[in-house]
């Protein structure tokens, strides 16, 4: 169970997250979407102490700190109750694909280093990649790096995983493939926290769709309630300017 | 004007390789210090240490800013008639310190370069997944920025090596001050210089041909 009350987040003047509340049970699949700027991976930032809020209350499984006062092991232990996947996948470059996953596991959790890498060895198998345990990012696809760096956000076994944009930096025919590990994910309930601008998604594997703007949330509920009779006329705005970009969702 | 005399300088090389081993010594010991120093003064420059930033700043450029002769000069003549412990400093321990400081300085820009090029989102996935910052610094950070400074400080001891030979102004009998020995004694200049010029050049490619086995291995893991 993870809570967050009234997140603020400021950047100089600009209040990028203005009191933001969200609840999130295990095994349930959030997605969050709305205009770029409007601070949804600010959001996902501050869950992760990527960025440090400026107000608020934040309850991970048995953490809870008010962020103000948050030391650091308290920071420590929401990352290690957090996983993060990054748009740009930011795998380290100077470890094989293997050594990517078990890299926490040696050295955050002190695991022994074979039993790091037989679990490691487990994951390139769900992500489909064991025949790439051994390379380096740098010779993988754009598809198969964030595949990775979802097993490494994986191998940390944490409360819930958050998404990026996990896709936006992909050509496209690698989103597919992302996507798909994603689903696979949903399907196993890993509780998940996805900014993402692909609607597609959100309308198939979300349990909830929060739409955010202008550093609040608007609106939220179950997809086929949001998508088909959103309330505020900024959600009616906002999806009606994307699902004209992204057709195939519109007439599905 | 005779032609070379050859076998004067077959005769040299055994002679030279005597003192071939303090040059190298002063050059390891140097690099080695500098080394150390330079990667301080890189973390002091990245993480701004209030204080210790800007007295690395003057630091840096007053040993960038000067030549290594006058440096050495400082070291060994003028220095003991301000610091009395220093009376008895020898020139190998100055050339040493010399070479330490000078090289450090400009070792330590690159050092710093080396590091804040690291892409900065692999910084926030280590910390993401509850790295330390020491943990970041000596599992992802650093083993990057190794193998991009690694040419770079390579050629500062490639220089280095070379300007050991300034050691022979301070009184060492290294490679430089025993072939100047040895010249005023035969009178040979050309073949003493050109044999002493050959023995660092030998040096220099054997280290470089070393620095492209060491790339290569550090490389590896960015071939495509």
């Amino acid at each position: 169970m993870i809570q967050v009350a009234n997140l603020v987040k400021r950047f100089g003047d600009a209040t990028v997250l203005d009191g933001i509340d969200l609840a999130i049970d295990q095994g349930e699949i959030i997605v969050v979407i709305g205009p770029s700027g409007t601070g949804k991976s600010t959001l996902l930032r501050c869950l992760n102490f990527l960025e440090r809020p400026d107000a608020g209350h934040l309850t991970l499984g048995d953490l809870d700190v008010d962020v103000t006062r948050a030391t650091r092991a308290d920071i420590l232990a929401a990352r290690r109750r957090t996983a993060f996947v990054f748009q740009n996948y930011a795998l380290f470059a100077n470890k094989t694909a293997l050594e990517n996953i078990a890299e926490g596991l040696i050295v955050v959790n002190r695991w022994p280093r074979a039993k790091a890498h037989a679990r490691a060895r487990e994951i390139l198998q769900r992500i489909g990649l064991a025949d790439k345990a051994d390379a380096y990012p740098a010779s993988l696809s754009g598809g198969q790096q964030q595949r990775v760096g979802i097993g490494r956000a994986m191998a940390a076994q944490a409360e819930v995983i958050l998404f990026d944009e996990p896709t936006s930096s992909l050509d496209p025919e690698w989103v597919e493939e992302v996507l798909a590990l994603m689903k696979q994910l949903a399907a196993e309930r890993q509780t998940m926290l996805v900014v993402t601008h692909e609607m597609g998604f959100a309308r198939d594997v979300a349990d909830r769709v929060v739409f955010m703007e202008g550093g609040r949330i608007v609106e939220q509920g179950p997809p086929s309630r949001l998508f088909n009779a959103p309330r505020d006329p900024r959600t009616r705005d906002f999806l009606r300017k994307v699902l004209a970009a992204q057709p195939a969702i519109q007439s599905s | 004007m005779s032609i070379l005399d050859l076998d004067y300088m077959v005769g040299l090389v055994p002679i030279l390789l005597r003192y071939l081993p303090l040059t190298l010594a002063m050059a390891a010991a140097g690099m080695a210090l500098a080394l150390v120093l330079a990667c301080g003064l890189a973390v002091i420059r990245v993480l701004r240490i209030p204080g210790l930033n800007g007295v690395t700043l003057l630091f840096i450029s007053f040993f960038r800013g000067t030549p290594l002769l006058v440096q050495l000069f400082l070291f060994y003549y003028g220095l003991p008639q301000v610091l009395a412990f220093l009376t008895r400093i020898d020139g190998i321990t100055a050339t040493i310190m010399g070479l330490t400081l000078h090289f450090a300085a400009y070792m330590a820009e690159s050092i710093r370069a080396a590091i804040v090029g690291v892409d900065r989102s692999q910084t926030e996935a280590a910390l993401s997944i509850g790295m330390t910052n020491g943990q970041l610094m000596r599992r992802i950070v650093l083993p990057q920025a190794t193998r991009v400074a690694v040419p770079t400080l390579m050629n500062y001891f490639i220089d280095m090596i070379k300007a050991t030979s300034l050691a022979f102004t301070l009184g060492v009998t290294e490679l430089m001050g025993a072939t100047q020995k040895e010249a005023a004694g035969s009178f040979l200049y050309f073949e003493a210089f050109i044999t002493v010029a050959v023995f660092y050049w030998v040096i220099v490619e054997l280290l470089a041909w070393c620095q492209r086995r060491l790339e290569t291995r550090l490389n590896e893991a960015y071939r495509r």
